[in-house]
C-alpha cells in the first residue's frame, strides 16, 4: 500500500478529504459522474422502462462475465504487458470441464463429485496454461503481445483440433443453478465477480506481490535492481489472469449449457477497452479494480439503454469504441500542461 | 547452444527463414509429389497476395515502433464502399479506385491523428477505431453482400501464361501476383533507398533521439499509419477482384495472421526493424505449411497450433539475437 500512494503524492490526511482527493487523482470521480449522467439520461429517455428492478438484474446478470476476463486482462496491462490469450484460456477451461462432466468417465450417481472434479480439472489447467505463459513472458525476452499470440493460437487450436469445432453441452442442474440462483435478490454471478474484484484489488493493493506488479509496469529493470524477483512478479501475474478465465469459464458454461472453442471471441478486445476506460495505463504501472469497475458499469448501462431503445447492437459496438476515444480526450486535454508523461 | 548455430540464428530472420522454407519444401515434395510443381507455387502464391500487401503495409508501421489491427477495417470498409460505388453508382474504374485508395488512406490517417492528439498507445486507438470502423459497417451495410460486380472488376486479368495445354501445369500469373511485386518493390525501395525510409527506421529505433535531430514526428506518423490504410484498401480491393463480391466481414479476423507473418519476417514491435524481403519470406513459409499441410491430408486445425508455436520459436530467436547483440555491444 505504501508504495503506491508514495507513487501517487497523495499527503496524510484523514477523513473525507482524503477521499475525495484520492477520488479526484485517480479519476474515478468523471467516471461516476458519466455513469450517472447516463442512468439519469436513459431513465429520461425510458421512462419506467430504464431503471426497473428487471433492467437492473438484468445487467447484474451480464456484467460478471465480461467482467471476469477484464479482470484478467487488467494484471497484464497494469505489469506493462497484455494478455492476448485470455478468451482461448477461458474457453479451453470450459472445454475441458464440459468433457468431463458429459463424457461418461465419471459414475454416473455422483453429481457433486463430478462437478468438483470437473471444477478442479479446469483449475489445473488453466493453472498450468497459465504458469507457462508467464514464464514465457517472463523469460523469453520478447513482448508480451507476441508471446500471448502464440498461446492463444496454440490452446484455441488444440481446442478446435479436439473438438473439431463443434460445441460440447448439456451439463447437470446443480452447475445451471449458479447462473440463475439469486443471494438477497443479487444473481450470483455478480456475487463471485464481485468477490473476485475485492480479492484482486486487495492483491494489487496490500501484498508484496501485489504492488510489485506496478513497480514493474513502471520500469522493469529498475525493479529488478532494487532485489525483487520480477520473473516470479510476472508468472504470478499471468497465472492469477489465466485463473479469472477459470472462473468467466464456469459462469460461461451455466449461462450457455455448452462450451465451445468459438465462444466469447469478440470479448478480447472489449477487455482491452474497458480497462483503458477504466483509467488503466496502457504503458503499465497505473490502474485500479475500481476504475475498472466503474468502466464495466458504463458499458453495460450504454449497452442496456441503447438495446432498449431499440438501437441496433451492431452500433452499441461503435458507441463503446468512440466512447473510450472521448474519455481518452478529456483526460488528455485535463491534464495537459500539468502532468508531462512519456 | 553450438557456436555454429549461434551464428546462423544471429544472421537474422532471412537466412533461418530461408533455411525452414527449402527444408518444408522437401518434406512436402517428398510427401506429396504434387506439391512442388511450378502451378501449385504459383497458386500459392496468388492465394497469399491479399495477406501479403497487408503485411506489408503493417511492417511500415511496426518500423515505426507501433501497431495497428484495425488495417482488417479499414480493409472491409474500403473494399464495400468501392463495390458499392462500381456496382449501384456504376462509376468509372479510376473513380473508384481513388474512392478505394482514398477511403483507405483516410481511415489510416484517422489513427494517426487520435495517436497524435491524445498521446495514447497505438494499439488502444487502433482497438477503439477497429471496432469503431466495423460495428458502422456493419450497421450501414445491414451486412448485406454486394455482386454483379462490374466485368472490369471481377473478370480474372491473366497478365502472363504458360505450360500445359489447359491441363492441370498450366501457370498463369495473375493480376494480385503482379500488384503484390509492385508493392512489395516500391515499398522495398522506400524503406532502403529513399530518405523518408531512413527517417522511418531513425523514428522507430529511437524517438526521442529522431525528434532532437530534428524529424517531423506527426508526418512521419501520418505516413506510416496512412500508407497501411492505402495498402489496405488495396489488398480489399483485389480480394473483392478474386472472390466477385464484396461481403462486409470477409476480411475481419485475419489480422493476428498478418501480424504473425511479418513478426515472423523480422520485424520488431518495439520498432527499427524488419525488411519486406524477410515479411515476403514469413508469409511465403505460412502459406506453404497451410497448403502443404492441406495437401497431405492433415486438419487445417492443426495450422493454427503450428501458427502459435511459430510464433513463439521466432518470440524466442529474437531474444536470442538481441542478447548476442547485447553481448557483442558490451
Amino acid at each position: 500500500m505504501s508504495a503506491v500512494t508514495a507513487a501517487k503524492h497523495v499527503p496524510e490526511t484523514p477523513g473525507w478529504m482524503q477521499l475525495r482527493r484520492r477520488l479526484t487523482h485517480s479519476g474515478n470521480a468523471g467516471l461516476l459522474l458519466l455513469l450517472l449522467v447516463l442512468c439519469v439520461g436513459f431513465s429520461i429517455a425510458l421512462p419506467g422502462r430504464f431503471a426497473s428492478i428487471s433492467t437492473l438484474t438484468a445487467m447484474l446478470l451480464q456484467v460478471p462475465e465480461l467482467g471476469l476476463l477484464a479482470l484478467a486482462m487488467l494484471l497484464p496491462l497494469i505489469s506493462g504487458g497484455i494478455n492476448l490469450s485470455i478468451i482461448a484460456s477461458a474457453n479451453m477451461a470450459a472445454l475441458a470441464m464440459a468433457w468431463l462432466l458429459t463424457s461418461g468417465v465419471l459414475p454416473p450417481n455422483h453429481a457433486a463429485f463430478g462437478i468438483v472434479a470437473a471444477l478442479l480439472l479446469g483449475a489445473l489447467l488453466a493453472l498450468l496454461v497459465g504458469l507457462v505463459t508467464g514464464y514465457l513472458v517472463a523469460t523469453l525476452n520478447a513482448h508480451p503481445i507476441l508471446v500471448t499470440l502464440g498461446v492463444m493460437s496454440v490452446v484455441n487450436g488444440a481446442c478446435v483440433l479436439l473438438t473439431r469445432g463443434k460445441p460440447i453441452g448439456g451439463f447437470p442442474d446443480a452447475l445451471l443453478a449458479i447462473g440463475s440462483h439469486t443471494l438477497l435478490g443479487v444473481p450470483l454471478p455478480f456475487w463471485i465477480f464481485s468477490l473476485a474484484s475485492l480479492l484482486v484489488g486487495l492483491y494489487l493493493s496490500r501484498t508484496r506481490y501485489g504492488v510489485a506488479v506496478y513497480m514493474v509496469g513502471s520500469n522493469l529493470e529498475a525493479t529488478r535492481y532494487s532485489g525483487i524477483d520480477t520473473r516470479w512478479v510476472l508468472i504470478s501475474v499471468y497465472t492469477i489472469s489465466t485463473l479469472l478465465c477459470w472462473l468467466a469459464a464456469i459462469l460461461m458454461m451455466a449461462r450457455f449449457n455448452s462450451a465451445s472453442a468459438d465462444y466469447a471471441q469478440s470479448y478480447l478486445l472489449v477487455t482491452v477497452l474497458a480497462a483503458v476506460l477504466g483509467g488503466v495505463d496502457p504503458f503499465g504501472g497505473f490502474g485500479e479494480v475500481s476504475g475498472l469497475f466503474l468502466a464495466l458499469l458504463i458499458l453495460q448501462v450504454i449497452s442496456s439503454g441503447l438495446n432498449l431503445l431499440g438501437v441496433d447492437p451492431q452500433l452499441t459496438q461503435a458507441v463503446w469504441g468512440g466512447t473510450l476515444i472521448a474519455v481518452m480526450a478529456v483526460r488528455y486535454v485535463m491534464t495537459r500542461g500539468t502532468v508531462a508523461k512519456h | 547452444m553450438p557456436s555454429v548455430v549461434r551464428q546462423f540464428l544471429q544472421r537474422g530472420p532471412s537466412a533461418y527463414l530461408g533455411a525452414l522454407i527449402v527444408i518444408l519444401a522437401l518434406v512436402f515434395s517428398t510427401l506429396e509429389s504434387s506439391f512442388f510443381s511450378l502451378s501449385n507455387m504459383v497458386d500459392l502464391v496468388e492465394g497469399a497476395s491479399v495477406t501479403a500487401i497487408l503485411a506489408i503495409g503493417l511492417l511500415v508501421v511496426l518500423v515505426v515502433g507501433g501497431i495497428d489491427i484495425s488495417f482488417a477495417a479499414t480493409a472491409s470498409v474500403a473494399q464495400y464502399l468501392a463495390a458499392y460505388a462500381a456496382t449501384r453508382l456504376r462509376l468509372p474504374m479510376l473513380a473508384v479506385l481513388a474512392i478505394n485508395l482514398g477511403v483507405g488512406a483516410a481511415l489510416g490517417l484517422v489513427n494517426a491523428w487520435l495517436i497524435d492528439r491524445l498521446r495514447a498507445t497505438s494499439i488502444i486507438i487502433s482497438i477503439s477505431t477497429m471496432s469503431l470502423y466495423f460495428a458502422l459497417l456493419m450497421y450501414f451495410s445491414g451486412g448485406r453482400y454486394i455482386y454483379g460486380f462490374p466485368s472490369w472488376l471481377s473478370d480474372p486479368v491473366v497478365l502472363l501464361e504458360f505450360g500445359g495445354a489447359g491441363g492441370d501445369g498450366m501457370v498463369r500469373i495473375t493480376l494480385p501476383i503482379a500488384v503484390m511485386v509492385g508493392v512489395a518493390l516500391l515499398t522495398a525501395f522506400l524503406l532502403r533507398r529513399s530518405a523518408l525510409g531512413r527517417q522511418l527506421y531513425a523514428f522507430g529505433g529511437n524517438p526521442e533521439a529522431a525528434k532532437r535531430a530534428g524529424i517531423n514526428v506527426f508526418f512521419i506518423q501520418s505516413f506510416a499509419y496512412g500508407y497501411l490504410g492505402l495498402l489496405a484498401g488495396l489488398a480489399g480491393l483485389l480480394q473483392a477482384h478474386r472472390v466477385g463480391e464484396s461481403v462486409p466481414n470477409a476480411m475481419g479476423g485475419g489480422e493476428l495472421f498478418v501480424l504473425a507473418a511479418a513478426v515472423l519476417g523480422g520485424a520488431s514491435l518495439s520498432g527499427g526493424r524488419g525488411s519486406v524481403g524477410g515479411v515476403m519470406l514469413g508469409i511465403l513459409l505460412l502459406a506453404m505449411l497451410r497448403n502443404g499441410l492441406n495437401l497431405i491430408g492433415i486438419s487445417p486445425y492443426f495450422f493454427q497450433i503450428l501458427l502459435g508455436l511459430a510464433i513463439l520459436a521466432s518470440a524466442s530467436l529474437s531474444g536470442v539475437r538481441a542478447k548476442g547483440q547485447r553481448g557483442l555491444a558490451a
